[in-house]
């Protein structure tokens, strides 16, 4: 690692002052930022690491569904007997990230700054309509992953909670890649009401919907209404992981996995 | 610039200056100089590094120094009772042939001494499941799975008798 400073901030408004200093960056969990600095691939100035900032950790109950702070690590949303009664999917999708000690330390705000393109909660925030809170605005979270590793945060912009609605039904299959556990292809599937949302991470740069599954499941909510409905290979994933064509395939398969499973 | 860092290790208070890039790996080895915790991978994939953070499990290879500033350590030195006797989990990987050059031990038995912490009754398939964090190239893991059952049936029993004796 090249060297830098450190700040542990204990408001918000700290926070955003330490962070405009030039080269400054964000410490969450670290779990990808300090791989990433090992690396030397990049070169901060100052972290401002947001574990001492208040207001950004826990899950509390809102009207029609969840607010989960941003520094809230993945073990306790796993845990978390409110997620556990409210969106099971949700606690079902942390629990499976990574393993226990990654768990332990990343974080919800860590996870979707960073945007990578097979990570599992973008699938959560996009199928779950989602909406972010920053130190500034409010961003929808249709509007929030804008691809590979790209997001509509601004320079400096800190995420400090994410509220997730409540579905009536919901569940997130994924096709785990054996070693580091992060999404080949992981599956979203929620209903709202007469509404269905589909949302797809690992398979893109970016997390997507699917409108054709999610007519499909609106008019009839079961598995074998996907049957002989499947997303076109182009512009999908290819590494030595899996192909693009088989990326093709597992969408089908893990939604309609994941419609089984939400019952 | 240097930095004081001030934690509790295994029940001690230790205080030390450090970089700001130091990684609680180094600190605990080199700046504590308790090189139980092993380096295997460096790069979050092995748990050969795993200490317990304030109860909970962490890869100290993917961890500042900083980031733990206050908090309570405890490694694999910390175990052992102060006469020396294993901890109910060690003896567990001794006897059921739980490892053989052991360079993954020290992980291994703090990643299972978390794991029974958060729940009592463990199954096969949780054990395996909650070691995913933690590779063994030399055993093929049966019988860590095993030394990880009986460890968390000692631990157990150590447990309902300090309640009974209570
Ligand atoms: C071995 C291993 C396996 C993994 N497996 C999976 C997996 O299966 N699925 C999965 O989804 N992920 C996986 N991950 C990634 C893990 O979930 C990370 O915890 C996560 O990507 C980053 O969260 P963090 O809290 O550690 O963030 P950090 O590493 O601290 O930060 C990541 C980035 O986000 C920025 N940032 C952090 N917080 C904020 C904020 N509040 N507002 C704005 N920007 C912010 C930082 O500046 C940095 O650029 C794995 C990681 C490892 C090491
Ligand atoms: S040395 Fe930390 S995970 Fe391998
Ligand atoms: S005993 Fe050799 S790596 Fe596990």
């Amino acid at each position: 690692m090249y060297a830098f400073s450190y700040q542990r901030p204990t408001s918000l408004a700290e926070a955003v002052a330490a962070i405009q200093a030039d080269e400054a960056k964000l410490l969450s969990g670290g779990q990808t930022l300090l791989p990433t600095l090992k690396q030397r691939l990049a070169q901060p100035s100052v972290l401002v690491d947001l574990s001492a900032v208040p207001d950004m950790k826990g899950v509390a109950a809102v009207d029609g569904g969840l607010t989960v702070g941003a520094f809230t690590r993945h073990a306790e949303v796993a845990h978390s007997d409110l997620v556990k009664a409210t969106i099971p999917a949700l606690a079902h999708l942390a629990e499976g990230i990574g393993d226990r000690q990654v768990r332990n330390m990343g974080t919800l705000g860590g996870s979707i700054a960073n945007a990578d393109p097979s990570a599992d909660y973008p699938s959560a925030v996009v199928a779950l309509k989602a909406t972010l809170t920053t130190d500034r605005r409010a961003i929808a979270g249709d509007d929030f992953f804008t691809g590979m590793f790209e997001t509509a945060l601004e320079p400096g912009e800190i995420v400090t909670s994410v509220r997730f609605a409540t579905p009536d039904k919901a569940a997130y299959a994924k096709f785990r890649n054996p070693a580091s556990r992060y999404a080949i292809v992981g599956v979203f599937v929620a209903k709202f009401g007469a509404e269905v949302r589909v949302a797809v991470t690992g398979a893109a740069g970016s997390v997507f919907r699917v409108p054709a599954f999610e007519a499909a499941l609106a008019a009839n909510f079961k598995a074998e209404a996907l049957n002989g409905l499947s997303v076109s290979a182009d512009d999908l994933n290819a590494d030595l992981h899996a192909s693009a064509d088989y990326r093709a395939h597992l969408v089908t398969v893990m939604a309609k996995r994941a419609v089984e499973a939400a019952g | 610039m240097p930095c004081t860092v001030t934690m509790t290790v295994n029940g001690k208070t230790v205080s030390r200056e450090v970089e700001e890039r130091t990684l609680l790996v180094t600190f605990l080895r080199e700046h504590v100089g308790l090189t139980g915790t092993h380096v295997g991978c460096d790069t979050s994939q092995c748990g050969a590094c795993v200490v317990h953070v304030d109860g909970r499990s962490v890869k100290s290879c993917a961890t500042l120094a900083l980031q733990v500033d206050g908090a309570t350590v405890t490694t694999i030195e910390g175990l052992a009772a102060a006469d020396g006797a294993l901890h109910p989990m060690q003896a567990a990987f001794r006897e059921h042939h739980g490892l053989q050059c052991g360079f993954c031990t020290p992980g291994m038995v703090m990643s299972a001494v978390d794991l029974v912490n958060s729940n009592p009754s463990l199954s096969e398939q949780d054990i395996r499941e909650g070691l995913e964090g933690n590779i063994c190239r030399c055993t093929g893991y049966h019988n860590i799975v095993k030394a990880v059952q009986a460890g968390a049936e000692a631990m157990n029993a150590d447990q309902a008798a300090k309640i009974a004796a209570e």
